[in-house]
């Protein structure tokens, strides 16, 4: 009877404790509050992240956790107008090319500091170029957008990069090895922020080294990044996943109405979901589009991003000498119900792609040969090929989602199902993202496989030299496959922006009717959702949100 | 005596060296690898190739297998890629440890208070309502996968009644004092009390998920334990002298009917690390559990090898200890 008493009490003190415990909760709530709607604020906002940060010094990042709080923190020469990919002024308030677009004159903000006091000029932008540029061999390897986009380091004959000069105070001349259409939008880009020249000296940034399997992080990384942007770094707490940023006071342009910006690092997709509703968090990014429904009817703030990607399905003519044959890939194109693959298996938005980028870059071209859902036709055409008994071996990754491809299993399955209808064998092969996948399809191994691109900025090269400069298509082996990379360079280096516009809508065109190296699928708008008290967010095609118009209400 | 414990250190070391070879290897075989994580979709083979050569994983396996021996043997076990990218991954094990210890603590420590006076309860009232209640409920807890079990939870406490709190250690706006890693334990000796308690309700659901499978095995235990026990003459005769019921409770049946149950405390010890990768993952605790998670699907080979080394290091060392002790109460061990 004792005995009883005692568990009796106990279960009375543990729900006691619960209620206690709930309204502590709804407590720390009603202090978070603030009550300003336009003005700045004492509010915390707290995001949850579905990883952590790999490094907070931009220049070596290259994960959208990593580029996240960067944005915050971080302003680049040329920024990105607010829920679009255009160009509009950053740290630079214009910018001019030469005739030859080899030399570009940025013409700099005034007045700016970075948070650590130090001034924003034209020597400063120089020391920012040539601490990119001047790189050790990790630095270099660990250095991805710059490797990727301006093709060497210290101003080797590869090298975009030749030389930076001050022009007084408030302008600045860029030298390039060549014109090209990505000057100066990937100057927006994360990559090229412009951090503080004494603190990047000070914390030895460019300190990066190889260490067993990994590239150690210098002490700015981890501890000091300076910008001069809204919000100035606090700490990163390693045991309890979390990234603190605070207002930065003395920010040259409108204050961060927020005081505080905490990223809780949460990998688990439910638990992020189930953290929002709670309350728990004040928004998550890529909310799975099987909730959006149910966040939605939960009064959440859901925000649909405009599409800025592609899924596409590789093909590979030399692991399948048969994919040779310009008609067996049309058949494969025309054999896709792709109408029926986007209403069924991507969100909504979604939209069928016809060519290798989305509308919104320039150089989108209205007049490409379109390829709508014939099976007939498809099987037509493979007997035309002789290959009526066509067997492929398709690849789909197993465990990821990815912001083009919510559900892999589902497309593939789709495409699989349609493939048979016209009597094409398809063999299937799923590997693990990191598992073998991306090594595989980078390399050329696969035949046919499903992936995709997020658009970095908005020119059509950024696709185009993505998708067909490299091993992945197996593009070298087409006869034509050296003059398709030739004129993605060639309509790259065009100087006068109509023209190249003009040269790309071309080139899409051409792509599609004569070369068709793979097949273009669908672009999917991701999202990104806020709870029912947070306002002010524009949504961006490249997820480059900006959190300091954020208000808490 | 010392050479009995030199010949034990020497197996030891014998043993972990022949563990590090084969993770080495086995991790090296597994499909894809470092760098196909590191670049994703940027991975070009010449990307992958430069990625390669500048982490020496370009080089034959026994060279890069004795890099790896002769910097872990001064305790550098290289840098993590991918779960805590760019931290020494010595380092990304003891900043995880505390949250794995905190949890499985706690979780076992619920278990037991809960099991043991539950199951002495039931086989007290045996055939009883309780008694049938406790045996369907012990049988729900082993027969419920823990994540089903931790997604009900979150579902109910923290987003339907705002009781808990969803996931993590600790709400990250209290900006806490870090002093040693375990949160409660810091929240305490650093006087900031509500950083303590709000430790402890981020870990009640968790340690909850967590403790259903060693507690539904403890009270089956201890109630199959208690009723031996209780069938026994002597209990009868203890009754039958007048005993006090209290003194009959402690000192003669649970101290008899307790052998079996500590011994099943100590496997179910074993598999909370276990259930640990689970409740970690779901509730997003950055503990070991999490890391070896992460750190396989990254193929983050710093910090799995680091993991399991430090996991069979502690597996060896208590082995150690333990053949020891009985070598030193029995000297016949010594000598065999």
């Amino acid at each position: 009877m004792q005995s009883s008493r005692k568990v009796s009490a106990l279960a009375v003190a543990s729900v006691a404790a619960l209620v206690l415990s709930g309204c502590a909760e709804s407590k720390r709530d009603e202090s978070g509050t603030s009550g300003s709607s336009g003005s700045t604020s004492n509010a915390t906002m707290t995001f949850a992240a579905a990883g952590a940060p790999k490094t907070f010094d931009p220049f070596y990042a290259t994960d959208g956790e990593s580029f996240r709080p960067a944005r915050q923190m971080f302003e680049g020469l040329v920024d990105f107008k607010p829920g679009t990919a255009d160009l509009t002024p950053g740290l630079a308030t214009s910018w001019n090319p030469s005739s030859d677009g080899k030399t570009w004159t940025f013409k700099l903000r005034t007045g700016v500091k970075f948070s650590d006091g130090t001034p924003f000029n034209a020597d400063a932008v120089c020391k920012n170029f040539e601490r990119m540029d001047k790189q050790n061999e990790a630095g270099q390897t660990a250095a991805s957008y710059w490797n990727d986009n301006m093709g060497g380091f210290n101003k080797s004959k590869t090298d975009l990069y030749q030389g930076c000069t001050a022009k007084g105070e408030d302008s600045v001349e860029l030298k390039l090895l060549r014109p090209t259409s990505k000057f100066p939008a990937l100057l927006g880009l994360p990559a090229w922020s412009m951090q503080s020249p004494t603190a990047l000296e000070k914390y030895k940034a460019n300190d990066v080294k190889a260490q067993g399997d990994g590239i150690t992080q210098s002490e700015y990384a981890s501890k000091y990044p300076t910008g001069t942007g809204p919000f100035k770094f606090e700490s990163y707490d390693v045991q309890n996943k979390t990234v603190t940023l605070v207002r930065n006071d003395d920010y040259h342009g409108e204050k961060a109405k927020v005081a505080k910006l905490v990223f809780k690092i949460i990998p688990d997709g439910t638990s992020r979901k189930q953290a929002l509703l709670a309350g728990d968090v004040d928004g998550y990014d890529l909310p799975n589009p099987v909730d959006w429904a149910s966040l939605k009817s939960a009064g959440m703030n859901l925000m649909v991003r405009p599409a800025f990607n592609i899924l596409y399905l590789g093909l590979n003519p030399t692991k399948n000498p048969a994919l040779k044959d310009l008609k067996v890939r049309q058949a494969l194109y025309y054999a896709i119900n792709r109408d029926q693959l986007v209403k069924t298996q991507l969100p909504e938005g979604a939209t069928v792609a016809t060519q290798w980028y989305p509308k919104t870059v320039d150089g989108y071209s209205d007049a490409v040969q379109q390829y709508k859902y014939d099976p007939e036709k498809a099987k037509s055409l493979l007997k035309e090929a002789g290959q009526s008994n066509l067997s492929i071996d398709l690849w789909y990754p197993s465990e990821v989602t990815r912001p083009y491809m919510p559900d892999p299993q589902k497309i593939f399955q789709a495409v699989k199902a349609d493939w048979e209808k016209v009597g094409v064998k398809v063999n299937t092969v799923t590997k693990p993202w990191a598992g073998g996948y991306t090594d595989g399809t980078s390399n050329g191994a696969s035949p046919a496989f499903s992936i995709g691109w997020t658009g970095d900025y908005n020119t059509p090269d950024n696709f185009l030299a993505n998708f067909f400069i490299g091993k992945q298509m197996g593009v070298t082996s087409y006869p034509w496959g050296a003059q398709l990379q030739k004129e993605i360079t060639d309509a790259d280096s065009i100087v006068d922006a109509g023209q190249r516009t003009a040269a790309y809508k071309k080139l899409s065109e051409k792509l599609m009717k004569d070369y068709m190296p793979g097949l273009p699928i669908s672009n999917s708008p991701p999202a990104i959702v806020f709870g029912k008290n947070i306002s002010g967010i524009v949504a961006s095609p490249l997820t480059a949100e900006d959190f300091s118009t954020a208000v808490k209400k | 005596m010392l050479r009995y414990i030199a010949r034990r250190v020497i197996q030891m070391i014998g043993v972990l060296f022949a563990l590090s070879l084969l993770i080495f290897v086995w991790l090296r075989m597994l499909p894809g690898g470092t760098v196909s994580a590191m670049l994703g979709e940027r991975a070009t083979p010449e990307r992958a190739a430069q990625l390669r050569k500048t982490l020496g994983l370009d080089q034959p396996l026994p060279v890069q297998y004795w890099k790896f021996l002769t910097n872990a043997v001064r305790g550098d076990f290289g840098v993590s890629s991918q779960v805590a990218a760019g931290t020494d991954a010595m380092r990304v094990f003891l900043d995880r440890l505390p949250a794995t210890i905190e949890l499985t603590g706690f979780a076992i420590v619920l278990a037991l208070v809960t099991a043991i006076p539950l199951g002495y309860l039931a086989a007290k009232r045996r055939g009883g309502i309780f008694d049938g209640l406790g045996i369907l409920v012990s049988l729900v807890g082993v027969a419920v996968p823990v994540f089903f079990l931790a997604v009900i939870l979150k579902q109910f406490f923290a987003v339907d009644w705002h009781l808990l709190p969803v996931a993590g250690r600790q709400s990250p706006e209290l900006d806490a004092t870090r002093v040693t890693g375990f949160f409660i334990f810091d929240g305490l000796i650093t006087r900031e009390y509500d950083a303590a308690w709000d430790a402890v309700k981020h870990l009640i659901l968790p340690a909850i998920a967590l403790a259903t499978i060693p507690f539904a095995v403890i009270f089956r235990i201890t109630r199959a334990s208690v009723l031996d026990v209780l069938d026994e003459d002597f209990i009868r005769t203890a009754e039958a002298k007048g005993l006090k019921p209290g003194t009959i409770r402690t000192r003669h049946v649970l101290r008899n009917a307790m052998l079996p149950v500590v011994t099943t405390i100590g496997l179910q010890v074993g598999g909370l690390l276990t259930g640990a990768v689970l409740t970690e993952t779901v509730f997003s605790i950055p503990g070991l559990g999490d890391a070896m998670k992460v750190g396989f699907e990254t193929r983050d080979y710093s910090v799995v090898q680091v993991l399991i080394i430090m996991a069979a290091l502690t597996y060896v060392l208590i082995n150690l200890l333990v053949d020891i002790a009985y070598a030193y109460i029995d000297p016949r061990v010594r000598i065999r």
